[in-house]
């Protein structure tokens, strides 16, 4: 299925390369380069490529191109799905998933991708499997290898990788025992000119630490899960209780891992809990432009409003921004075009407001379109849909655990036009 | 390189503090920096030279930490696509280090220049050789897959062998290598596709859900045509889904919707309209036709089994896996149940931009046919304008396929916004699909063109050239009452200069000249001044306006026609000179142009058909959604064409797996575990172990659990000894092995002892043979058994002692279908065939309805064949307790007339090993007689049901008891099924409590706790409960924890210890259950494999013990 791997930076450097069958020559990237040059933005680099011989599946993630070589008729979802994969795998391993740690740490990488694909096959994916294979690096590991000429490579099959809950590990171990879980919603939305919603809906994951010694079997069950619409399970949930019950059953995985995600569409029911008020014109004459943004508080349940932060990508002729803000700071950036306003919290007394006049290249046409603005919130302790989590039941195991679960709404893809 | 260097030891000859790969990239780069750039840079020789040089003396030394830095270095260098070929030699060298790291780092190197250094590769492979019997799975694994992957094509033999060997071997995880070494070998060797077909065809027998994923992807590599090696396990796979590892999971349903397209009729055979013209159709009102053809179209229930069991995978994290099921519903469901799959894919549209990608596509093609089904999310596609160009394109797509007269006022406010955009391209991708929504809905064109008129004026240039380009196919719908818009977009001619759209102007200004007839001849005088300016494309339409002006109105533009010619006859571009000619020819008569231009007018003005602008998804839904191809909407190679729907469904039986045999039955239940059937044993004798342990398999849980672990551990355990018995010289070693495997010495032993009996007979012809022929001769004897097997069980009970030899087995297997047919026909008598007297076995206090006879000498024949005094394997016993209590199955109220209640005997089920046995009690409080009560023999659920004998008359007030078996597959789920009378049909439904689902066993006590220390970590639930003081007597315990499970009392040492045992009845898992009494507590702990189970049993356990009531 997947023939090699080729990781190039945005450069267009080609810093790694593995093969899983015979050598593909690196020249096969010209195409992907060819590509990359005519989509100028990385974002705009059409995920498959065919070439005369093969077709390229490309991702692209944290400023890497992941190039992949295929052959023979796949599920292009298949290949992409699995990229990301390593890309989450490096980041699980390394901290981040970045040139410089993939440099750093080639031996590891390879390894890595060795055991993840067999014959271009996905062979080990989940972490807690890698992980009994291959232990990540950590400072003090490599110091004891050092010196004991131990190495970071299992010897034995991981336990998981037969059992029929390959996600986890047998004979874990914590002194402190701890489930939390991260209730974490994002709203993504379309509020037009006037302010009234287009679109709205909210995204909802459940991210959970797991530290938790044996093989316990959590239930977490919801004051209100008629709210959950359309949801999907890491592998370890128990679909059929939730069906039935709609509590969700599991072993966990042993560590960090997203339990859930979820999708509320219903409009009614997604709060919007902030508006703004603005006003950007570009004049006829005079190649000026004014803006005016008022920020206020909406339907916040009581809560505060953090982080917020408001991001316009200007039109290509704004050359500069004069402008004013009642609260935080702002920056124009002249060659992305990016207007950024860093509000922070929001005071529902003393509404933040940036003001002032914008420049524009002498002589160009006016912009078409006014910018739309970008929205960046936080609200703590808030699930925006209401959804609350009632309890956290574990069976299997005698020791008490400390549990916690902490609610967070942030704003998604959160856009204004204007 | 922080990690790396803290793991060098510290080796530099350059005197730098660098890290090892640090050093080797600092030499590489010094001539001339090199490594640095992008290209395939090898560095001068010199410094190749020279690192080279130091890594092999490194290898060569004998330090281990010495040698892992320098293969760290290597794999840094082939990482970054160096050439570290020279140093092959040095390095397979170290192929049989100890450091598992260190060879690791060959078998990367090995795996990566093999190919360059064949016969250099060629002196490792006695190494892997070695590997593949090394007692560690991982390391089997890993020299199956090294092995493997050296593509060397001398070793083609060596890798079959080691193929066939690992397909048996006990490890699933070895088993799985297995099965990617068969793609491996054959893209090295098509040659080997026969036996590698064998291969796959004993793999995808496999129970390991570990496996499947695999040797599906090998089945599809090496002979997706071979649809007949599915049919048997076409169901285990569909049970077995749910469970297998995600990406297996994706290539599983890929292959299985082909195989449904092959083997179901069409599910919307009614809907053959309905595909051809969707967009007309689509009003009509589908569900009343549904209801129509309903009556004719009945699904055929492995149909309805695969849609059900692929459901719940729509939930999946792996967004693979997701479109994979979408795509299955999609060629598969009936129309109206595709509206499921709508919320997962939207969901997807959350993920990644290259996820978000990829399944817009998808919508897109879908969104032709069934726009219903993405209607109500239409504003998901809105498109935002952070997104990637080509994902706003595809949303733009989705928007003009959902738009209908009900939602287009919506979607054209939304377009407005999109016209703005600044991403021009964008922007013109909106104008064309604002004409397409014109044209395909009448009754907003006339807005759409006055919009697209007012565009115009746009300041962009893009935008003002398509808006042309659009208006220009609309006003060629309806030109007559457009010719102000013409005279206007002749006005803006000067403006525009995208030579696209001034040809389509110019065009326009020619097809209609007759309803502008004073602009036209301006427009070309115009052009006449900048005709050599043009671009071709301009160029060749304003000498086709000039001909049209010539015809229609000579009077006014014949001199200008004349020069426009000359102009054109003298141009560079031979497209120009050519139609220039050819004009001339054509219109202006003359002697040679003959009788042509006569029709010159016909030929210039015929009337054109007005284009019709249509998705550019139109014709992708010839590739199944989901693939390679769709996407690119080109074949792919390897691209594999989903066939139409049969007109007939080909035979459903072959699908058929036998479950039961007679005589296996009867003697089984008591017999069973401690010696497992062994009365087929003879009858392969010839052959060796592993066939009857796959062939035990094959009979004892045939019908699948879908919970598969435990039979995962079970295989492990049997193909241990197969090992053991394969690698009969180093069974010393082997046995060892056992230790890190979580097989039952018990059994084992046990089994070695049976193994003795035949092994005489085995090891002669062994030694006959030579080592490639024993090879040869297993497989075939494996595909023997494989055929036969049914066979076997059904017939064995008459040819216990039949002494076959290969010979014979390969005649069976040459006529595999009559074989078939008999075991068909063997079922239907069964009924008739006796059974067994379960008083034999069970003097417990339970009358079965039926008992008949079984032929004693078969009787004593299945005795003498249990071998073991030793009996301290795990014997099936008699339940300690049955519970007299009753449920209803069916209401008298609801089954006019006629009511059921149904009991579980707890007896082994006479029917099939994995069979609960029932009491089923029906009676009939109407006042009439009801005839003919059965069992539907459609079963809606995947359970295999064993029927009772139709009653042919129930007489008014009187009642029958009969008895059924139901394989719950380790289950809770309920059974649903029909029951039937003459007259009607009641769905009724079993649900069987989790304790109903065991069968009691009796072990010592020595062998309960050592069993319960095998099922230890995640196979041990515990809890803690409080006892009520009434519980407290050992008597209540024991009988508080038999009435909730079918489980039998081990006897104790321990005073406050009680233990039971029992078995699962569909996978023979084992269930130990201990309760310690720890004053006033109580400590419960169950160890089974069953995790599901276990925490089912220990909230039940936990209610009646502290319940006070008795």
């Amino acid at each position: 299925m997947i023939h090699s791997l080729f990781l190039i930076n945005t450069a267009g450097d080609l810093f790694l390369e593995k093969h899983w069958k015979s050598v593909i020559s690196r020249s096969v990237c010209d195409y992907f380069f060819e590509a990359r040059e005519k989509a100028v933005e990385p974002d705009n680099v059409p995920p498959v490529i065919p070439t005369p011989h093969h077709y390229l599946i490309t991702i692209y993630r944290e400023k890497i191109f992941f190039v992949s070589v295929i052959q023979t008729e796949v599920p292009p979802l298949f290949v992409i799905e699995f990229l990301h994969r390593v890309a989450e795998t490096f980041q699980d391993y390394f901290g981040e998933c970045s040139e410089t740690t993939i440099k750093d740490n080639v031996v590891i990488v390879y390894e890595l991708l060795e055991e993840m694909l067999d014959n271009g096959f996905p062979l080990a994916t989940e972490s807690n499997i890698l992980k009994e294979l291959i232990r990540p690096p950590t400072i003090l590991r490599s110091m004891v290898n050092t010196i004991t000429g131990s190495s970071n490579v299992g010897e034995t099959l991981p336990t998981g990788q037969l059992s029929s809950i390959p996600w986890r590990r047998a004979g874990v171990k914590y002194t402190n025992n701890e489930a939390y879980f991260d209730v974490v919603e994002e709203i993504d939305a379309i509020l037009d000119k006037s302010g009234t919603t287009v679109f709205a809906e909210i995204q909802g994951v459940i991210d959970a630490c797991v530290k938790l010694s044996g093989m316990p079997d959590l239930t977490l069950s919801f004051m209100n899960p008629r709210l959950l619409d359309d949801v999907s399970f890491h592998p370890c949930v128990r679909y059929k209780r939730w069906e039935s019950e709609r509590v969700i059953s599991f072993i966990p995985p042993d560590g960090n891992f997203q339990l859930m995600s979820y999708h509320i569409s219903a409009q009614n029911l997604v709060a919007i809990p902030i508006y703004v008020k603005q006003n950007i014109s570009f004049f006829e004459t005079g190649s000026s432009g004014r803006l005016d943004i008022t920020v206020g508080p909406k339907q916040t349940m009581g809560k505060t409003v953090e982080c917020l932060v408001v991001t316009i990508h200007m039109p290509k002729v704004v050359l500069s921004a004069n402008l004013n803000a009642t609260q935080g700071t702002y920056n124009y950036d002249p060659v992305t075009k990016i207007l950024l306003w860093d509000i922070g919290k929001l005071n529902p007394q003393k509404l933040p407001n940036l003001k002032g006049s914008l420049s524009l290249q002498s002589g160009a046409p006016k912009p078409e379109e006014n910018p739309s603005l970008n929205i960046d919130l936080k609200i703590q302790q808030l699930a925006i849909s209401g959804l609350k989590v009632n309890r956290l039941d574990m069976y299997g195991e005698k020791y008490k655990p400390f549990k916690g679960v902490k609610y967070v709404t942030k704003a998604g893809k959160f856009q204004v036009r204007t | 390189m922080l990690g790396m260097s803290a793991n060098s030891v510290s080796y530099n000859d350059q005197g730098s503090v660098e890290s090892g790969v640090d050093a080797a990239q600092e030499n590489s780069s010094i001539p001339g920096s090199i490594s640095s750039s992008s290209g395939a840079a090898f560095s001068l020789f010199s410094a190749d030279y020279k690192k080279n040089e130091d890594l092999k003396e490194m290898l060569e030394s004998s330090k281990e930490s010495l040698k892992l830095e320098a293969m760290k270095r290597i794999v840094g260098l082939i990482a970054k696509g160096k050439n570290a070929s020279e140093l092959f030699p040095a390095v397979v060298k170290n192929v049989a280090s100890k450091n598992i790291e260190l060879k690791k780092l060959v078998y990367v190197y090995l795996v990566r220049y093999a190919e360059e250094q064949q016969d250099l590769a060629l002196l490792s492979i006695s190494t892997f050789q070695r590997a593949l019997k090394d007692p560690n799975q991982l390391i089997r694994a890993s020299a199956l897959r090294v092995l493997s992957s050296i593509r060397v094509p001398i070793i083609v033999p060596i890798m079959m062998l080691a193929i066939k060997e690992a397909a048996t071997d006990l490890s699933p995880y070895v088993r799985k290598t297995a099965a990617h070494a068969i793609q491996k070998l054959y893209s090295l060797d098509p040659d080997q596709k026969e036996h590698l077909i064998e291969v796959i065809e004993k793999l995808l027998k496999d129970k390991s859900t570990l496996v499947a994923g695999s040797v599906v992807m090998a089945f599809e590599e090496v002979c997706p045509d071979r649809i007949d090696l599915i049919h048997k396990n076409y169901r285990k796979l569909c049970n077995l889904l749910v469970d297998v590892e995600e990406w297996g999971q994706v290539v599983i349903i890929h292959m299985l919707t082909r195989y449904a397209r092959t083997q179901f009729v069409s599910p919307w055979k009614e809907d053959a309209v309905f595909d051809e013209n969707s967009e007309k159709a689509f009003y009509d009102s589908e569900e009343e036709r549904k209801v129509e053809q309903s009556n004719l179209y009945i699904m055929d229930p492995d149909h309805r089994l695969l849609l059900r069991n692929t459901k719940p995978l729509l939930q999946s994290r792996n967004t693979a896996v997701v479109m994979a099921v979408s795509q299955l519903y999609w060629h598969l469901a009936p129309k109206h149940e595709l509206n499921i799959i709508t919320k997962s894919l939207v969901r997807l549209l959350r993920s990644h931009r290259e996820v978000q990608y990829v399944v817009l596509q998808n919508i897109a093609t879908m969104s032709i046919q069934r726009k219903g089904m993405f209607e109500p999310f239409m504003k998901s596609f809105y498109v935002r304008s952070t997104d990637a160009t080509h994902i706003k394109t595809l949303k733009l797509e989705i928007l003009t396929n959902l738009a209908n007269e009900a939602n287009i006022s919506t979607i054209l406010r939304e377009f407005q916004t999109y016209v703005k955009s600044q991403d021009k391209a964008f922007a013109a991708a909106t104008i064309q699909a604002i004409g397409r929504c014109a044209t395909n809905i009448s009754e907003v064109t006339d807005t759409c063109l006055n919009g697209l008129v007012l565009l115009l004026s746009n300041r962009d240039e893009t935008v003002v050239a398509e808006s042309v380009v659009v208006i220009k196919k609309l006003l060629q719908t309806q030109p007559s009452q457009h010719s102000d818009i013409i005279k206007h977009m002749a006005k803006l001619f000067d403006n525009i200069t995208v030579p696209m759209a001034r040809a389509s102007i110019l065009w326009l200004m020619g097809e209609y000249c007759e309803h502008v007839p004073k602009i036209a001849p301006d427009v070309l005088r115009k052009m006449a001044k900048t005709f050599t300016n043009e671009e071709d494309i301009v160029k060749l339409q304003i000498v086709n306006l000039a001909a049209k002006l010539y015809l229609t109105n000579s009077k006014q533009t014949k001199l200008l026609t004349q020069y426009i010619l000359n102009l054109g006859k003298y141009d560079q571009n031979y497209d120009i000179r050519d139609r220039t000619r050819f004009i001339r020819q054509l219109i202006v008569p003359n002697e040679k142009s003959g009788a042509l231009s006569k029709y010159a007018r016909r030929i210039l003005m015929a009337p054109k058909p007005a284009p019709v602008l249509q998705s550019a998804f139109k014709d992708r839904d010839r590739f199944q959604l989901g693939t390679l191809s769709h996407t690119l909407n080109t074949q792919a190679s390897g691209y594999l064409e989903l066939s139409d729907w049969p007109a007939v469904a080909p035979d459903q039986s072959v699908r058929n797996v036998e479950v039961v045999e007679p005589v296996k039955e009867a003697g089984a239940p008591a017999l069973r575990k401690s010696k497992p059937a062994k009365s087929h044993e003879k009858f392969y004798s010839d052959s060796e172990e592993e066939e009857e342990e796959e062939e035990e398999k094959e009979g004892s849980s045939s019908e699948d659990s879908s919970n598969s672990s435990s039979e995962e551990s079970a295989s492990e355990s049997e193909s241990e000894e197969n090992s053991g018995d394969s690698n009969r010289s180093s069974s010393s070693q082997s046995e060892k092995s056992s230790s890190e495997s979580d097989s039952e010495k018990k059994k084992k032993t046990l089994k070695n002892k049976k193994l003795q009996q035949q092994k005489p007979d085995s090891k002669d012809r062994k030694q006959k043979n030579g080592n490639a022929v024993k090879v040869e001769s297993r497989s075939e004897s494996e595909s023997g058994s494989e055929s036969s097997s049914s066979e076997s069980s059904s017939e064995s009970g008459s040819e216990l002692d039949s002494d076959s030899d290969s010979g014979t087995d390969q005649k069976k297997n040459t006529k595999p279908k009559p074989v078939q047919s008999k075991a068909v026909i063997k079922q239907v008598e069964k009924k008739e065939v006796s059974l067994l007297d379960l008083d034999d076995f069970s003097p417990a206090p339970v009358t079965t309805p039926k008992s008949s006879i079984l032929s004693p000498n078969l009787l004593s024949d299945l005795q003498g064949l249990l071998i073991s005094p030793t009996t301290s394997a795990l014997q099936a016993s008699f339940p300690v307790f049955v519970p007299e209590t009753s449920h209803e199955l069916l209401h008298r109220m609801t089954g006019k007339g006629l009511s059921g209640q149904y009991r579980f005997t707890r007896q082994p089920c006479i029917y099939g090993n994995s069979m609960v046995s029932l009491q089923l009690t029906l009676s009939n409080s109407s006042d009439q007689a009801l005839e003919n009560i059965h069992i539907s023999e459609k079963s809606s659920t995947g359970q295999n049901i064993h029927r009772f004998n139709a009653i042919e008359r129930l007489e008014p007030q009187a009642s029958v008891t009969v008895s059924m078996g139901i394989d719950f597959n380790d289950s809770t789920q309920a059974a649903n099924f029909q029951l039937c009378t003459k007259e009607d049909e009641f769905s009724v439904s079993i649900q069987p409590a989790v304790g109903e689902l065991l069968l009691p066993i009796t072990m010592s006590e020595a062998d309960f706790t050592k069993e319960q220390g095998k099922l230890v970590g995640m196979n041990e639930s515990s809890a803690t409960i409080t006892m009520t003081p009434e519980n407290l007597s050992s008597q209540s315990v024991n009988r508080k924890v038999v009435s909730v499970a079918n489980i039998g009392v081990i006897p104790s040492s321990q005073e406050n210890i009680y233990r039971f045992a029992g078995k699962t009845v569909s996978s023979g898992s084992l269930v130990l259950v201990s309760v310690a009494l720890k004053d006033p507590d109580a400590v419960i702990t169950i160890n089974t494999e069953k995790t599901v189970m276990s925490s089912m049993l220990l909230r039940q356990f936990k209610t009646a013990l502290t319940n006070s009531s008795p």
